[in-house]
């Protein structure tokens, strides 16, 4: 008998946003047992918060789109760091996969002529952006969740993994807690797919929700899997900044899509001197940038950031197209965003660093463990487009879905032991902050990884500060191996934070040392000492990190080359 | 800065009562800001659910001087502070501890809301004009505050007749898809008990999304099931047809 509650599936999700949701569809209509696990109740996942729109090469609005335009956008805002063969499946297939939410009962806003409407963003050549307002994701996530609870999934809400389980190289399953009960949980399973989204939460000013402690990308370090990329983390340029209970909150980028206008308190429309070509529609990495050294040579506005004004499109536009910030502005800062203007700095919004995987079946480098979304590597390169995260959850959601499925199907019959040490050890871990004597408060832990992330490791990066940085998280690491906790193992956040903080400094040890070790500037990663590309040294290789018992060892390996026919479609320039 | 005092309420199923905090007061500070400041400080073990801190994702409801309102959005300088705040699980559904609840019974109604079912070889054609009523319910961030203050539910617990206010506007959006076929008519007179509402309109006033619960999704459902059902003339000729 089971000493633990024991549920058998073939392919276990861990995560069920856009991704997670995604994947749990396909594995189940390819005939998998499927189990999804979820930390919070299901649809209340970060993509709710998604707001702009998903990109895909539609051609609804501009006929002139199309996915080698797509790829091209994707490939020249990833600054050519992207798996190329990621780009080129992701380009090609989102159309298919926003027609199928279609198809599933989305109601995206509208053209004239009844098609599904798109506006433009960031970085995107043409008008790509199928959205609903500005609550695109919480769309997409109600369309998946009302088609997951009909596939035949079995739901595990509100139950946090924390150990995945191998049988000799092989995942075989997945150890964790009910969040209500505190009882311990076993999942057996022949594949296990990451669908956990990002890492915000080890930034204080972060448009990330709670759960973004970097799960995914800890699990699968732990169980030996390969990450990349990991100093490539995404500021996105538009963050509230006051008042201080809502900094960082996003300001969708769907503002200086339908047309908002950045200004410093000179009322100088900066963009032109950072990127006179397209502006405010830059790529989120530059206008970032921009928007901090505004502020940082004195130029910023009364808290500390840019005017964003979106007041000449008039009342009625705004509050059709932008509903949500209207009410957001409105709400927690008594701003009216129809007559007067926001003011936003960057926030820590996303990462495109995580798992490396198989671009066609998203599978890592662990047998039987899969990654899509947030937490997989890859697809973005040194910066992501606004939009192609949505398209992304959904063409690698499925991928994924598909190739765990395979896998499964592969193993067949034959049966995955669980290592019951492995279970034990797990158990010994997850209560040993009740049963330390002494130890620290895992929230002033986390609140000093919060400083030392944003001061250290935030958007510009020097030598001497990451390596200070490095300093303090090894210190940080120390602390937080002594926790102290009151209370039951019922529904207790003090408890459930101990086993997020590991997570959070794993990954946050990982960005640093990525940071340090890259000496140039790319995409979303600045490096003041480093202002230039180098091509020739970083240009070719992914950072990547890998558990060696203890150790954390940092390295390189080299980009898939890309072909021919479609580096001439990279090279061709826009339009 | 000033001081706030807060009293929440501690407990499980078995019993608990409210417990008195001080917090700091910063500005623009929001109810959820005062419970991570005593997670923090005080007690870490007080529960809560949240997500996104925004108001976009709905898992932080709670009673705040005993209004259902969202703690995220509810901002601590529009309450009186010369008194204490109180702060309260949800009260329709069971509790599990401190300001969480069981609301398990919400996702059972949901599974039981038929799918959303186009026509076979159906273009997709469709208008702004045609999707904007469904895109009104769309915008639901089921926080259950709906639920919550229906006194069918509240007071007179019928979970086992009436699906409440969140699943009428589920199936208010699919029987006004222009491109679903499925006929819910049925399932709304027996199974989800539309007839139960009396139209106090409680739902409408708490919804944090500003939906017009009573209006836009309610009355037509109880139209579209008394038409169908209880039209004098079509049931002559039902009768007549032997249906």
């Amino acid at each position: 008998m089971d000493k633990y509650e024991t549920h058998t599936h073939d392919v276990i999700v861990i995560g069920a946003g856009g991704a997670g949701l995604r994947a749990a569809i396909e594995a189940s209509a390819r005939g998998a047992c499927v189990g999804l696990v979820c930390k919070s109740l299901l649809g209340k996942a970060h993509t709710v918060m998604a707001e702009g729109g998903v990109a895909a090469a539609l051609t609804n609005v501009d006929k002139g789109d199309d996915w080698k335009t797509h790829f091209h956008d994707t490939m020249h805002g990833g600054k050519m760091l992207n798996n190329w063969h990621m780009a080129q499946i992701h380009a090609r297939e989102a159309p298919d996969r926003v027609r199928e939410l279609e198809h599933w009962g989305a109601l995206f806003d509208r053209t004239n002529d009844g098609k599904i409407m798109q506006r433009a963003f960031g970085g995107h050549t043409w008008k790509r952006l199928a959205h609903v307002g500005d609550r695109t994701g919480l769309e997409m996530i109600r369309t998946l969740q009302d088609r997951g609870i009909h596939s035949g999934i079995d739901v595990y809400m509100e139950c946090t993994i924390t150990h995945l389980l191998k049988d000799g190289e092989r995942i075989s399953g997945a150890f964790g807690y009910w969040r209500e009960s505190g009882r311990f949980v076993l999942f057996k399973a022949k594949a296990v797919i990451l669908a956990t989204g990002g890492i915000g939460k080890s930034y204080k000013v972060t448009s990330n929700s709670w759960e973004y402690t970097g799960d995914g990308h800890a699990l699968a370090y732990e169980a030996g899997a390969e990450l990349i990329d990991m100093e490539f983390v995404q500021f996105h340029p538009t963050g509230m900044v006051w008042p201080p209970s809502v900094k960082g909150i996003l300001v969708t980028e769907a503002v200086r899509g339908e047309g908002g206008i950045l200004r410093n308190r000179e009322g100088d429309r900066f963009m032109e001197k950072y990127d006179p070509e397209r502006m405010e529609l830059s790529t989120r990495d530059v206008v970032a940038r921009s928007i901090y050294t505004e502020v940082q040579e004195g130029r910023g506005s009364p808290h500390g950031g840019a005017f964003l004004d979106i007041s000449h499109r008039g009342s009625d536009y705004v509050k059709k197209k932008l509903p949500s910030m209207y009410h957001q502005f409105m709400e927690f800062a008594e701003i009216d965003i129809t007559r007067e203007p926001m003011e936003v700095f960057p926030t820590t919004h996303y990462v495109m660093g995580g798992v490396r995987v198989d671009a066609d079946t998203a599978s890592s480098t662990v047998l039987g463990l899969f990654a899509a979304g947030e937490v997989a590597g890859g697809m973005h390169g040194a910066n992501r487009l606004g939009g192609n995260s949505l398209s992304d959850l959904l063409v690698f959601g499925r991928r994924a879905g598909l190739g765990a499925t395979q896998y499964a199907n592969k193993i067949g019959g034959s049966t995955l032991r669980i290592n019951e040490l492995d279970v034990q050890r797990a158990v010994g871990e997850m209560l040993e902050p009740y049963n330390n004597g002494e130890g620290e408060n895992p929230y002033a832990i986390h609140y000093s990884l919060q400083e030392v992330m944003g001061d250290y490791v935030g958007v510009f990066r020097t030598k001497a500060k990451l390596h200070e940085g490095i300093e303090q998280l090894e210190k940080l690491k120390k602390r937080a191996s002594k926790l102290k906790i009151e209370g039951t193992r019922m529904f207790n956040p003090s408890w459930h934070l101990c086993r997020d903080l590991k997570s959070m400094l794993i990954v946050s040890e990982a960005i640093a040392r990525c940071a340090h070790q890259r000496e140039e500037s790319r995409g979303a990663h600045s490096r003041v000492d480093f202002p230039d590309y180098n091509d020739e040294k970083w240009g070719r290789v992914n950072s990547l990190v890998l558990k060696d018992n203890s150790n954390m060892l940092i390295g390189t390996s080299s980009l898939p080359v890309i072909p021919e026919e479609l580096k001439r479609i990279v090279d061709g320039g826009y339009k | 800065m000033s001081v706030a005092t807060l009293r929440v309420y501690r407990g499980d199923a078995t019993g608990g009562a409210e417990k008195e905090y001080k917090v700091p007061v910063d500005e623009g500070m929001v109810v959820l800001d005062a419970i991570h400041f005593i997670q923090a400080n005080h007690d870490g073990d007080l529960a809560v659910r949240w997500n996104c801190k925004a108001a976009k994702c709905g898992s932080c409801s709670a009673e705040i001087n005993g209004m259902p309102k969202l703690t995220c959005k509810t901002r601590l300088d529009s309450l009186p502070l010369d008194k204490p705040v109180t702060v309260h699980p949800i009260r329709t559904f069971p509790i599990i501890k401190d300001l969480v609840t069981d609301v398990s019974w919400n996702y059972e109604v949901r599974k039981k809301i038929k799918p959303f079912t186009p026509a076979p070889n159906t273009d997709w054609t469709m208008f702004q004009e045609d999707v904007e009523r469904g895109q009104e319910f769309r915008k639901c961030i089921e926080c259950f505050l709906c639920q919550n203050v229906c006194h069918i539910l509240r007071n007179h617990d019928k979970k086992g007749e009436f699906f409440g206010p969140r699943a009428m506007i589920k199936l208010a959006e699919l029987e006004m898809h222009p491109l679903d076929v499925e006929d819910r008519s049925e399932q709304l007179r027996r199974e989800a008990g539309v007839s139960y509402c009396n139209i106090t309109k409680c739902c409408t006033e708490v919804c944090p999304e500003g939906i017009h619960i009573t209006d836009n999704a309610i009355i037509p459902l109880k139209e579209r099931v008394a038409d169908k059902y209880f039209d004098p003339l079509k049931w002559v000729v039902n009768k007549l047809k032997g249906i």
